[in-house]
């Protein structure tokens, strides 16, 4: 069937509701409730959150915005947690514990912090073991929660509260860390890079996949910080469209080792297009600059052709 | 008819968890803990229990997992030593405020650093304000019976806190000796199943565990929690009860060895006891009335009735075998000491730390404490009550 996000919207329950206390113009909330609407509305869900905006701001005693069952223990173990679960709900299911005909998922959110950096051996080991769960990166590029510290996600040159634009370091000297790669070459059977755009398509379907592909699967969702990036909150999906059709976020997903873009621009913008509406690059655009602005292009068109060779040579290989 | 084996403490403890069939153990390998996960996976792959074995890559992700798996409505256990319990601290304290129920043996080993492999006692003293009940074991057979009644504590409705069975590394750990196991049908019928009220996997109930808690409610949260390990003393001498009822074997929250008439005391922990019991009798063929008390609950800490215990006596060592580098004496003493003030009872008591990094305890030492407490006795003063013994060149 078609993907059609009214019918989507209209008849799957979003798990995720109304009332939660993140910002406007967030980029995760919308992430988070189209992953949730992606799973059968017949199964049960068991929802592991890393500490972090989407934590601390949906799930606040007495309230919650989960109506699905949820668990927050700390920041960089989010995916322990909940491969922890998942293995009580195999011992169960095994020992006659549970109903045989109810099916959960587990589904893990974490931001770049508590998954590129803090909570990378947790994911890694999970993932690893092979725990039948879902992991979802939404990435915001920086410690946004505790007031925009740079991370391992952070792109070259932004300016953040512990990588600020100065008179000598102008920004983040060094590049964002490859994450959606790193989880590649865990060798699972789903690792996808998406983003909410168009109607949230390319999102809903490669976390449907990701859910329902048995396994542990991994998916990196690009979701903009209004307060960290500097944009106006009513740009959000403006800026998730620049971000793709400059090629700065590839939309990709590997299928068993086989790469496939999932979006190609047809015509790919330059990255002064990403980057001129955001506060954190502002620096970038100052006269005598323009090396930074031509160093990011640059980097960005590497990792772009890398990509296209990396499908090209997968689909190859597996003629 | 129960069983007669000969094992270490670490096999002895193994043979719990099998019998115990939790639903989930999750571990990683440090010394001397290694073992009880190593044998517990072959049961695994043999398929002797039902349990899902998760070979976790660190101890913080082992406490995570256990986290989850409790959570989930399932049993969960984990064992571990030293910096491996340093390493999920952070879990230890969130699996206590998250009220779940987790059973771990802690096979003591002192903490790091520098980097020691052996036995003491200050890898547990680092979690004694988590909110874990905290048994200790003398010996294999204590170890073994401690895993057997842990569920029964833990899990209690008025209870509901994670439980760790300490016993000393090496000493006990890979001591092989004389043990009586119970049958497995036996065990299955003590522990029972393990029924939560409010579960993740439960489809019918969603749950949110885990939130974020402000000031509105953190600190009757706190209260609850003090007051489960408050309620766990009542619990622990019910479940004992029903624990010599099937075996036997007596357990409470201490044993008093020869304390009633004593004049003279050590208090102490874990494998140190069988040492001073040996000595404790040599004495008393002399004369001396000499006695132990042997604490098992050091969390939570039955303080009124250790001070009613010793209130007779004359003179009292605490033994500490962790340092606790704050100038005023060991955990256990000032937890003691403190017990007697607060009970109004005056002993003069004085602090041992000893045995640190697995420096061997003997007799000789233990006979140099009793002589030390005959003088205090005599004087009713104490001089210096910060001691040691096993030190090479003696304090300065």
């Amino acid at each position: 069937m078609a993907y059609n996000v009214k019918e989507i919207v209209a008849n799957k329950p979003a798990r995720f509701t109304a009332g939660h206390r993140m910002c406007a113009g967030c980029g995760a909330p919308p992430v988070a409730r189209m992953i949730m609407r992606a799973l059968k509305e017949e199964d049960h869900a068991v929802v592991s959150n890393a500490t972090g905006c989407m934590e601390v701001s949906t799930c606040i005693y007495p309230y919650t915005s989960w109506t699905t069952s949820y668990i927050h223990t700390a920041f960089e173990c989010a995916a322990a947690t909940c491969s922890g679960a998942e293995a009580a709900y195999k011992a169960m299911k095994r020992q006659g514990k549970l109903p045989e005909d109810k099916h959960t998922k587990f589904i893990t959110f974490g931001g770049d912090g508590g998954t590129y950096d803090i909570g990378i051996q947790s994911l890694s080991g999970a993932m690893e073991r092979g725990h039948d769960m879902t992991y979802v990166c939404y990435d915001n590029g920086a410690y946004m929660n505790t007031g925009i510290q740079r991370s391992s996600a952070t792109p070259r040159f932004a300016d953040t509260t512990t990588s600020p634009a100065g008179d000598v370091i102008p920004g983040k000297m060094q590049s964002r860390k490859d994450l959606t790669e790193i989880m590649a070459s865990h060798h699972l059977p789903y690792v996808a890079q998406t983003i909410g755009v168009n109607n949230f398509k390319d999102l809903y379907e490669k976390a449907e996949k990701a859910i329902y592909t048995e396994g542990p699967t991994f998916l990196n969702v690009l979701a903009p910080c209004p307060r960290g990036w500097g944009y106006p909150t009513d740009m959000l999906m403006q800026i998730n469209k620049l971000a793709i059709d400059t090629c700065y976020w590839p939309l990709y997903e590997v299928v068993d080792g086989k790469y496939k873009i999932t979006y190609k621009p047809a015509k790919k913008l330059p990255i002064e297009e990403f980057l001129k509406p955001q506060r954190r690059f502002k620096h970038m655009f100052k006269p005598g600059n323009e090396w930074m602005i031509e160093a990011f292009q640059e980097e960005v068109d590497k990792r772009w052709q890398e990509l296209l060779d990396l499908e090209e040579i997968t689909n190859k290989n597996n003629d | 008819m129960s069983i007669r084996e000969r094992l270490s403490g670490n096999e002895a403890s193994a043979i719990a968890m099998k019998q115990i069939n939790p639903d989930v153990v999750a571990a990683f390998p440090i010394t001397p803990s290694t073992e009880i996960p190593q044998y517990f996976s072959t049961f695994v792959s043999n398929g002797t229990v039902d349990t899902e074995f998760v070979a976790v890559e660190s101890e913080h992700s082992a406490m995570s997992a256990c986290i989850g798996a409790e959570a989930a409505g399932g049993r969960a256990m984990t064992a571990t030593s030293s910096n491996g319990l340093a390493l999920m601290w952070e879990m230890v304290y969130i699996a206590s405020s998250l009220r779940l129920p987790i059973v771990m043996p802690l096979v003591n080993r002192a903490i790091s650093g520098p980097l020691n492999i052996h036995n003491d006692h200050s890898d547990a003293m680092g979690i004694r304000d988590s909110g874990w009940i905290m048994l200790f074991s003398e010996n294999n057979q204590e170890a073994y019976d401690n895993l057997i009644m842990a569920h029964r504590i833990a899990e209690h409705k008025d209870v509901r806190l994670p439980l760790c069975v300490c016993q000393d590394g090496f000493i006990t750990s890979h001591s092989i000796e004389n043990i009586e196991l119970i049958e497995d049908d036996k065990v299955k019928n003590f522990v029972g199943e393990y029924k939560p009220e409010h579960y993740l996997l439960n489809d019918k109930e969603p749950i949110a565990v885990g939130p974020m808690d402000l000031q509105a409610y953190l600190f009757e949260h706190k209260y609850q929690q003090a007051n489960a390990m408050r309620a766990a003393k009542k619990i622990i001498l019910e479940v004992a009860e029903d624990f010599e009822k099937m075996t036997g074997r007596k357990y409470s929250f201490f044993e008093e060895y020869k304390l009633e008439d004593a004049e003279i005391a050590i208090i102490c922990m874990n494998s140190t006891a069988g040492t001073t019991k040996v000595v404790v009798d040599a004495l008393r063929e002399q004369g001396v009335k000499a006695g132990l008390l042997k604490l098992r609950v050091f969390r939570p800490f039955p303080a009124e009735e250790i001070a009613k215990a010793v209130s007779h006596v004359k003179a009292l060592a605490v033994l500490d075998k962790a340092e606790s580098l704050n100038a005023c004496g060991g955990a256990l003493f000032t937890d003691v000491t403190s017990g007697l003030y607060t009970n109004g009872m005056q002993v003069p008591t004085v602090n041992y730390v000893y045995g640190i990094g697995g420096r061997d305890t003997t007799t000789k030492e233990i006979e140099g404490v009793y002589q030390d407490l005959q003088e205090i006795a005599s004087t009713g003063k104490v001089e210096n009550p910060y001691r040691y013994f096993g030190l090479k060149g003696g304090a300065k």
